[in-house]
């Protein structure tokens, strides 16, 4: 019943919501290119159905190969940080200036060194820096929240560093890791979006690209389509990031159970 | 035959509190027989846990050494907690240790199946520790702990959290098993009935920093906890407790 309810209450409120928009444009005569009515969005949609799915899959293209990348490199250098203090002592400091610069302002270097022949590329670089952070720092806190008692013990019966790795550290780990790829999903849309922008004209082909243009040509119908597709598509990528969630833990860790219950 | 032997212990332990550490054992020595159940008996923080800890090579002493006179034997460790992986059901944490020696995945289910029927769980290989209730968590680690057939059993305050009936039955169990395997146990309390009533030796640790205040041995049959017998040690025990305290 609750599970119902919160399906039904979200789409109730949408429901009024663009009720009351589609109500204000008519009412007040509202230009379409200042506020397109939700009708005229979904007439958008539908005259630029293809062109705008390319756009999407360029875009969640980007977005999922960002993430991905971002997943490896997140884990791969957070079970080196748990190897050695001596790595993580020396590396974990720029791992932070790295989160705490905002990419928006390195993207232009990315594009001149990477090139824009490579364009593709570089957008995905620029979408992993964006989405990296989280994931080394779900994953390094999760590989050092082991239970020392169960480490002893480990070691008691003369478990290797790969053995105390692979069946106590990274299963410890696994929720954490698993909330850090929740936020780093997002992260890795909002960096494919920001790379495109970046990238501006002609060469980015993604949703971001068509707001930019349709920005320019008026299309603001257009472009409140493409809005509303990228928004789609963060809602998507956190669902199927919650549903993986759920299917992993739900079985033992206390967060999943007590959603499920 | 002396299976293991503390001698001239010193440890030592950084500390946030007091400058230049806290002492946690200052010259503690002691030696356990070959088929002894003994009980390290102390207040809580006298060093007991880390006494064990040297004890099954967790930790290094400072000073002194710790010795196994006829070669280290398998070891077998209870920790206050379950300390069980929670991810995992009662039969893959019990053949934990087999798996970290790489036996093969037949023989270790078969072994842990086994050692779950020893400790009253068969039909519970599937359960996950959070559907366990608090005893039956301490079966599955007692479990594990016999699972790769140590010689020397160590328990660090097994049933310290758990209510006194299930601590009763526990504490029955293993009298059992320690009969049945011929197991050498070192049990650390601070339940002087309990180590009237488990023990044939009882070793008094005084406060911080802890060394043997007492030696105490009960030539009794452990099958009533209320008999004469038993009260007697009890009262012997308390008798060495605080002279060691005071
Ligand atoms: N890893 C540690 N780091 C710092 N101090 C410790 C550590 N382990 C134990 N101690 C200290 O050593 C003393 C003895 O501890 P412990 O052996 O756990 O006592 P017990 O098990 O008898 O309660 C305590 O004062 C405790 O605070
Ligand atoms: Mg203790």
């Amino acid at each position: 019943m609750r599970r119902v309810l919160d399906i039904v209450f979200p789409v109730a409120l949408a429901a009024v919501i663009l009720g009351s928009w589609e109500w204000t444009i008519f009412h007040w005569q509202v230009p379409h290119y200042v506020l397109p009515a939700p009708s005229a969005i979904a007439r958008a949609i539908c005259a630029n159905f293809a062109s705008l799915m390319a756009s999407l899959g360029s875009t969640l293209a980007v977005t999922l190969q960002a993430f991905a990348a971002a997943t490896l490199l997140g884990v791969a250098t957070a079970i080196g940080f748990s190897q050695s203090r001596l790595l993580e002592r020396t590396f974990y400091p720029y791992a932070v200036i790295l989160q705490v610069t905002p990419v928006v302002a390195i993207a232009p270097l990315i594009l001149i060194w990477v090139g824009f022949e490579r364009i593709n590329l570089a957008l995905v670089i620029i979408a992993t820096l964006v989405a990296f952070f989280p994931i080394l720092a779900g994953a390094t806190l999760g590989l050092k929240s082991a239970d020392f008692n169960l480490l002893d013990l480990a070691r008691l019966h003369g478990a290797s560093r790969l053995q105390i790795l692979w069946r106590i550290r990274l299963p410890t780990a696994l929720p954490y890791l698993l909330s850090g790829m929740k936020t780093a999903g997002g992260l890795a849309l909002i960096g494919a979006v920001v790379a495109e922008f970046v990238a501006g004209s002609g060469t980015a082909t993604g949703l971001a690209w068509r707001i930019v243009e349709s920005g320019n040509r008026l299309e603001i119908a257009t472009l409140f389509a493409a809005l509303a597709l990228l928004a789609l598509t963060g809602v998507l990528i956190f669902a199927a990031l919650s549903l993986l969630e759920w299917a992993l833990l739900r079985r033992w860790h206390e967060s999943a159970i007590s959603e499920a219950a | 035959m002396t299976l293991l032997a503390l001698s001239g212990i010193g440890k030592r332990f950084a500390s946030t509190q007091k400058a230049g550490g806290v002492q946690a054992l200052d010259d503690l020595s002691f030696a356990i027989q070959t088929g002894e159940f003994v009980s390290l008996l102390g207040p809580s923080g006298c060093g007991k846990s880390t006494a064990l800890r040297l004890a099954a090579g967790l930790l290094t002493p400072d000073a002194g050494a710790v010795t196994f006179p006829h070669g280290k034997p398998e070891i077998g460790f209870v920790f206050q907690e379950p300390t069980l992986m929670p991810w995992a059901d009662a039969l893959t944490n019990t053949r934990l240790p087999l798996v970290l020696k790489s036996m093969p995945r037949r023989e270790a289910n078969a072994r842990a199946a086994a050692a779950l029927a020893r400790v009253g769980l068969a039909g519970f290989e599937r359960a996950l520790p959070r559907e366990l209730s608090g005893g039956m968590k301490m079966r599955v680690s007692i479990a594990r702990a016999l699972v790769a057939q140590p010689k020397l059993l160590l328990l660090d305050e097994p049933f310290a959290a758990l209510d006194e009936i299930t601590r009763n039955r526990l504490g029955d169990d293993l009298l059992r098993l320690w009969r049945e395997d011929g197991l050498t146990v070192l049990f650390v309390t601070h339940s002087v009935s309990e180590s009237a009533y488990l023990s044939e030796r009882v070793l008094v640790m005084p406060p911080r920093p802890g060394r043997i205040a007492a030696d105490i041995a009960l030539p009794h049959s452990r099958d009533d906890r209320l008999s004469s017998v038993t009260i007697e040690a009890q009262r012997g025990i308390n008798a060495a407790l605080q002279a060691a305290t005071a």
